[in-house]
């Protein structure tokens, strides 16, 4: 499992409800690596290559090398951005699970050096690009106060999905969509009769 | 069911899902809702998992040392600063504010 938001939430329900809570633990997995799917729709035609170099793109694909390589302004740019960005998250974030888990208990509360606020901003950083219109910036805000609300509520993980659904009401409805457009992808005078 | 069953078998959903995702057919993003809806869901959790992730105690929520933290990270965004750097000033902020005392 190469996916850091489908660890968390196995840890978290594990570390919660124990083994009698794999079920939901595997679920969260699962929906929150539904995501993958999406990315893997929209860097399939970056990866390039024939079948067991798509296979190795699959596994690399993440929040990480999809929002590197879908920034990039060219072709050659964003397949390099993929797999660059792929390998080294592969690399350095199975490097330091392994060292986490050989050293964990040694170093103690990994909160006071600030590790949990790091995953924070990390997350915000892949959010910030996205955000360059009002549809976008409504569905954060949304998101963020649905799954905020549903943390209390609903298991470890599910708040997250939850959060999702507004999304999918507001890309089938365009809800917010109209006014990104205005007034300036308009053409001028397209208003009047 | 162990916990390496349970590890085993998410693995294997995680990894079949990342596959799906390049089996559909590319013409399935053309079509204008699939692919706004496909770009919000994204937005939508990374947004929920900052939430979560800065909010959330297990099943309870709290305001620590992370909400300056992100406020920082924000700031620091806005202004162009790169990656790498903002979540270094994150983790250390949050450090910093719970070394002083002055957050949980």
């Amino acid at each position: 499992m190469f996916s850091g938001g489908s660890q968390f939430a196995v840890i978290g329900v594990l570390g919660g409800g124990g083994v009698g809570a794999g079920p939901s633990a595997i679920a969260g997995a699962a929906l929150l690596g539904t995501r993958n799917t999406l990315y893997g729709m929209r860097v399939k035609p970056i990866v390039g290559g024939g079948v067991w170099t798509k296979v190795v793109g699959a596994w690399l694909t993440i929040d990480e090398s999809t929002a590197v390589s879908t920034a990039q302004p060219t072709l050659r740019s964003a397949r390099r951005g993929f797999w660059v960005t792929g390998l080294t998250v592969y690399l350095g974030w199975n490097a330091m699970t392994l060292v986490g888990a050989l050293l964990g208990d040694a170093l103690g509360d990994v909160r006071q050096y600030g590790l949990d606020a790091a995953a924070c901003a990390a997350f915000l950083g892949l959010l910030w690009p996205r955000l360059r219109s009002r549809q976008p910036v409504a569905v954060a805000v949304a998101a963020a106060v649905v799954a905020t609300v549903l943390v209390p509520v609903l298991a470890p993980g599910l708040p997250v999905l939850a959060a999702a659904a507004v999304a999918v009401v507001v890309g089938l409805t365009d809800l917010f969509g109209r006014r990104t457009r205005t007034p300036s992808d308009r053409p001028a005078g397209e208003d009047r009769p | 069911m162990t916990t390496w069953h349970i590890v085993l078998l998410a693995s294997l959903a995680c990894l079949g899902l990342k596959f799906a995702g390049y089996l559909v057919p590319a013409s399935v993003l053309e079509r204008p809702v699939a692919a706004r809806t496909a770009n919000l869901v994204t937005v939508a959790l990374l947004s929920a998992l900052i939430a979560v992730q800065t909010l959330g105690d297990g099943m309870a929520l709290a305001v620590d040392a992370r909400v300056p933290a992100l406020g920082v990270a924000a700031a620091l965004f806005a202004l162009r600063v790169p990656f790498v750097v903002v979540v270094i000033a994150a983790a250390a902020t949050a450090a910093l504010l719970r070394a002083l005392g002055w957050a949980a």
